[in-house]
């Protein structure tokens, strides 16, 4: 594979191959000497069209430890904010010999575009609605560590799905991997098409909880809701908001993820949030070791 | 070494290092085209007499860590720890190094899974390291080694042991302790067999194989 654009894409083996490369270069962060000759002399170039901290740092400081020269390039402040296209900003980056660009935009598919139009391997780091790869594998890694394992495990995708590129990614490399998800959200925060989807749908948190190894709670994306999809945020957090009542529901080695950035007190309580049970800060970490693996994998070999 | 490498790994993969590339691979040559030059009694004479060098060498081998090159050099690492142990009875550490976010052939030939990298409690500064490996022949393995051995610490001195020197030196690096050396040409692949991995011990010499050009 040059381009890693869906989690779909990925074999079961091409996925386990990044987790367990992941977990060799996690190692890196607890030497002395932070950094990895590997990628020397490559360009990665960040194209953020979106605003995003978490993500834009962890793809930065997987790429610097690896050696490889970063350019970030976010919308506001560059070409883009003067009406330069996709395609030609594209090309500028083509001209100045990038070897990798990680694309986050706010429309569905705009990486798919970009690798036809570079030839240096695209890693899609959210598009839209649709898909975000790289926090699939940083939660699928995350489950491992905690967990031992990914495959057998129920996990519980809990919120606004409609809105989520995490939520789309994680159903597709989940369900490669051999685990069973549950996809929890009101009937109006559900995709179109999503009883097509490798997953269960359930309308009851409290039904799913009990039988849950993972609850991954998902922000309520207010951006892009140009619609009320349900009456108040306080009516919605008590349906499918994760308190601490319900986290006692769990069973007991249950983990709870959040991909960032969280709204406490709505999908989740701030009890909830700085609990044992929570990776939420592990996630972060694991994020830059798998960014590392996908990177060297994807980078390592070309010429 | 992991297996599980599908097409994510841009080209095409290359199998194990190339001093190990025969060694249980179905598409290497077949076992009758190849020569045992090293049997299983050989093997053990060998690795006994390196213990015996490592611990004269080092003077009681006290402060020796012993790093193997993974995969078949841990295992080396491992026999060689516990015969020092049992001539001098002092607990060598062993760990495992591996090399291959360090390579300069990564580009050509493709990335890799990795092997784990392990050190031991002890640490490597201010002791003497005992590189292992299985097969010494271009030195870039080695060379990759002692890269990677610079970002983990400052040891006090790095030696290396190796089981067969094939010779052919691309780089002016030599072994310490070598087990045997082995004329060979370019085109001869050299196999190590450990009973850890292959079920038995042995080394083997066999005809070339297009796959692999060796690069130990």
């Amino acid at each position: 594979m040059k381009h890693l654009l869906s989690a779909g894409d990925l074999t079961r083996d091409e996925a386990e191959l990044v987790l367990d490369t992941a977990e060799e270069l996690a190692r890196v962060a607890d030497r002395p000497i932070k950094k990895l000759p590997t990628l020397r002399g490559r360009t990665v170039v960040n194209l953020f069209f979106e605003d995003s901290t978490r993500t834009r740092t962890s793809f930065e400081v997987a790429a610097k430890r690896l050696s490889a020269d970063v350019i970030t390039f976010s919308a506001k402040g560059s070409s883009v904010s003067k009406g330069e296209s996709l395609k030609d900003t594209a090309l500028t980056l083509e001209a100045m010999g990038a070897d990798g660009v990680i694309c986050r935009h706010s429309a569905s598919g705009a990486p798919h575009r970009l690798a036809q139009w570079v030839h240096g391997a695209v890693v899609n780091a959210g598009d839209g609605t649709h898909e975000h790869p790289t926090q699939a594998l940083l939660d699928a890694y995350t489950m491992r560590s905690r967990l031992g394992r990914v495959e057998g495990l129920n996990v519980a995708i809990v919120g606004d799905v409609l809105h989520s590129r995490v939520a789309r990614s994680n159903v597709l490399l989940l369900h490669t991997l051999g685990a069973q998800v549950t996809l929890v959200a009101p009937p109006t925060l559900l995709p179109v098409g999503v009883d097509a989807w490798p997953a269960e749908v359930s309308y009851d948190l409290d039904d799913v909880l009990p039988k849950s190894d993972v609850v991954m709670m998902l922000r309520v994306q207010r951006e892009r809701m140009h619609a009320a999809y349900f009456p108040t945020t306080r009516e919605y957090s008590r349906r499918y908001g994760l308190d601490a009542p319900r986290m006692a529901a769990l069973p007991d080695d249950a983990i709870v993820m959040h991909p960032g950035p969280m709204n406490r007190g709505v999908e989740i309580a701030a009890e909830v949030a700085d609990s044992v049970r929570s990776t939420i800060v592990e996630q972060v970490a694991n994020g830059v070791s798998v960014r590392m693996a996908v990177l060297y994998l994807l980078l390592g070999g070309t010429e | 070494m992991r297996q599980g490498r599908g097409s994510l790994v841009a080209h095409a993969p290359t199998p194990f290092r190339g001093s190990a590339a025969a060694a249980g691979d179905p598409a290497g040559p077949a076992p009758s085209d190849r020569r045992t030059v090293l049997d299983a009694d050989d093997i053990a004479r060998a690795l006994t007499r390196i213990a015996h060098e490592v611990i004269e060498r080092t003077k009681g081998a006290g402060d020796v860590v012993l790093l193997g090159i993974p995969t078949r050099g841990v295992d080396l690492a491992r026999r060689l720890a516990d015969r020092i142990a049992a001539v001098q009875s002092t607990d060598v550490p062993v760990g495992s190094l591996d090399v291959t976010m360090y390579r300069d052939d990564l580009r050509m030939r493709g990335v890799r899974p990795l092997a784990e990298t392990d050190l031991p409690a002890s640490g490597v500064d201010g002791r003497t390291v005992v590189l292992v490996d299985d097969v010494l022949f271009s030195g870039r393995t080695v060379r990759a080694a002692l890269d990677a051995l610079n970002d983990l610490g400052r040891p006090r001195a790095v030696q290396l042991a190796v089981l067969v020197d094939r010779g052919h030196r691309e780089l002016p690096i030599r072994a310490d302790y070598v087990g045997k050396n082995l004329p060979t040409s370019l085109r001869e692949t050299v196999s190590v067999l450990l009973d850890e991995h292959d079920g038995r011990d042995a080394v083997l010499l066999g005809p070339a194989d297009d796959a692999t050009g060796g690069d130990a």
